[in-house]
């Protein structure tokens, strides 16, 4: 008898399960699904994005798997998804061997920033653009070193072993911080050079942004790179780093945006920020892409693409600040639509 | 021949009249037999696999990945040694740690020293060990182990070691494999005839003598299987170490100092790794992780195989 009951029972939720989800599922089919994959470092933004788009079209589904740019990359490749995501665009090599032209569509643009913790120190530190790149060659390996005592006069720097921090997981952040490491120093361009992955000289690696921010507020005496987004949530002290003019900037949505309305874009938009020329501009910036076919194998996929990718620059922007990522300048969006409108 | 009994006589008849069993047999054979091979051939598609993806890197750089310590994906540069180092010392250091106090459990728990009301949640808890999650291991090592230890390894160190190290994961690793050891090796000492442990009691010998020179020899091949499960683990886990062991590449010169295990390899650069040889070579390091692993349990099996020989 208990058995009979309890199946009857399931038997009924069975029935107001499917009887609650069809509904559903016929709107499903009714809708169009986007898939996308890739860089995971503007995924806050892109799922707020995707999330506010679905309210206002509800027919359009998108769905990003924040895999890693180079997984993008493969994906959009291999055409397993409707559109990638990178923070290093992609090279002429990774191009030439998609089946046809991708275009490299930039959609915002972050910043990388230095935290740091230092016992005794509760100022933001200052750090010119020769100590920062010896900091991370291992030639300045003291706190209390003369060449960052120089910048923060009346912090008392301590007597202590500089432990650098760096990512050990491929990652945009770490190619944004090497690529304005190359710039500023030639020794690092040389010996090190930029990429996701680099042959680090020194310092320990952790995974990811969290693994950096967990490790350098674990070690005293440690310095590390991260995500400006990532630091602000988590209130963690960033340094003010001198730009190409001599300035030292703190980082903000609106010294991003300076850096970004002082860049000259190529064609291709695949522009890397290495070093931005003007006076408000904090230095280690970095766009971040959409890599979309040229010609999409699906016609009503490519219409709804290019109708999400254009309200994404136009009222899709307010979203950005917010999360502390750079709204893109006018002249870039210009030339983001005119890309965008080759897509068939 | 007439002196057929009743009994056989039903048997037979039953056995034939049951022959839709025999096809039942049949069928249950043949799904086993699927099981069987599935499995097996399973095992092999992933070796072809990780093999063939890695055929760039190999006939690229031959046997001298293996001694190579440069890993510079910039230069398309790949030496797997630094990988292959840091995966057998933190295994060894982690084994050097949990053989001993797991194998000291097992004794402990079986042994009548304490009332079976406290060994119980004991035993229990140990086993609760191997339920924590390896991503919990890693942000616990992070936040209280690495505290704790990094004074310790700065002192023996000689203040240079920031607790990030080869000893450090060694350590969470030897926590992580520990149930496995103490779990395992306690059954296998439960099993023993309490025969065995009598009569060595009756010969004279003690407590202790009992222990070491009769419990632990026949439950040898059970606890070398035991530890041979557990240096599995170690030499693949991943997600705790990568966390902890500092991923640097480099044989350091002191077990302080960060290195990196090829598991820890495989997880930080798979996911962004562009680059053909640069794929490759992971799949490479990947195939050589694959291949230790297979030597340790060909050795392990050698030793058990000789050891119950030698008893016989």
């Amino acid at each position: 008898m208990q058995t009979k009951k309890w199946t009857r029972r399931a038997f009924a939720t069975l029935a107001a399960l499917i009887a609650l989800t069809s509904p559903i599922a016929i709107q499903a089919a009714n809708a169009l699904d986007l898939n996308g994959a890739g860089a995971t470092f503007p995924e806050p933004l892109y799922t707020k994005w995707f999330f506010e788009y679905n309210k206002k079209n509800p027919n359009v589904k998108i769905n990003y798997q924040a895999i890693g740019s180079g997984g993008g990359i493969n994906q959009i490749t291999k055409k397993t998804v409707d559109f990638g995501a990178s923070d290093a665009a992609m090279t002429d090599e990774e191009l030439s061997k998609a089946p046809s032209k991708i275009l490299m569509l930039p959609m915002t643009a972050g910043a990388v920033v230095i935290t740091y913790n230092v016992p005794g120190v509760s100022s933001a530190l200052k750090f010119d653009r020769e100590t920062l790149a010896k900091i991370y060659r291992g030639r300045i390996v003291k706190w209390n070193d003369p060449k960052i005592a120089k910048d923060n006069p009346g912090v008392k720097l301590p007597d202590q072993s500089i432990s650098v921090v760096r990512r050990a997981d491929g990652s945009g952040t770490s190619f944004i911080f090497t690529n304005h490491l190359s710039a500023i120093s030639p020794e690092w361009k040389r010996d090190v050079g930029s990429g996701k992955t680099v042959k680090w000289p020194i310092g320990i690696g952790a995974k990811g942004n969290d693994g950096v921010a967990a490790q350098v507020q674990q070690t005293p005496g440690s310095i590390g790179y991260i995500e400006y987004a990532y630091a602000l949530s988590n209130k963690l002290p960033v340094a003010t780093l001198q730009n190409l003019e001599g300035k030292f900037v703190s980082p903000s949505v609106d010294s991003i945006s300076a850096a970004l309305e002082g860049t000259k874009y190529p064609e291709n938009l695949r522009a890397f920020i290495a070093d931005p020329d003007g006076a408000a501009s904090y230095p280690i910036v970095g766009l971040t892409w959409l890599l979309v076919y040229e010609k999409m194998d699906d016609s009503a996929k490519a219409a709804e693409l290019t109708k999400f990718i254009d309200w994404a620059l136009t009222d899709g922007q307010q979203y950005a600040k917010p999360l502390q990522y750079a709204p893109l300048p006018a002249s870039l969006v210009k030339l983001v639509k005119q890309s965008v409108s080759q897509v068939k | 021949m007439t002196q057929l009994t009743d009994q056989q006589e039903r048997t037979s008849k039953e056995l034939v009249a049951n022959t839709g069993n025999f096809q039942a047999d049949a069928v249950f054979r043949l799904i086993l037999r699927i099981a069987a091979v599935a499995v097996v051939s399973m095992l092999i598609w992933m070796a072809l696999v990780v093999a063939g993806e890695s055929l760039p890197s190999i006939t690229k750089f031959g046997l001298g990945f293996l001694f190579d310590t440069n890993w510079d994906p910039n230069s398309d540069a790949f030496g797997g040694l630094s990988f292959v180092f840091g995966t057998l010392a933190t295994a060894f250091i982690a084994m050097a740690f949990a053989v001993p106090v797991g194998l000291g459990i097992a004794i402990f728990l079986t042994e009548d020293f304490l009332p079976e009301q406290v060994l119980t949640p004991i035993s229990f808890m140990v086993e609760l060990l191997a339920a924590i999650p390896s991503v919990v291991y890693g942000l616990w090592g992070i936040f209280v182990m690495i505290p704790v230890l990094r004074p310790l390894e700065q002192g023996l160190s000689g203040g240079s070691s920031s607790g990030y190290s080869l000893f450090t994961a060694g350590v969470l690793l030897s926590i992580m494999v520990l149930p496995t050891v103490a779990s395992i090796s306690r059954d296998v000492l439960k099993s023993i005839p309490r025969s065995l442990r009598n009569a060595s009691l009756a010969l004279g010998a003690t407590r202790w003598e009992t222990i070491f020179r009769v419990m632990l020899p026949a439950g040898t091949s059970g606890i070398v299987g035991a530890c041979v499960l557990a240096l599995g683990r170690a030499l693949g886990e991943t997600m705790a170490v990568t966390m902890v062991i500092g991923n640097t590449a480099q044989i350091p010169n002191s077990p302080f100092a960060p290195g990196y295990t090829i598991a820890a390899l495989l997880a930080n650069e798979f996911g962004e790794a562009s680059g053909g040889l640069h794929v490759s070579s992971l799949f490479f390091a990947g195939l050589l992780l694959f291949a230790v692993t297979l030597l340790i349990n060909v050795l392990a099996e050698i030793f058990v195989r000789r050891v119950s020989l030698e008893r016989q």
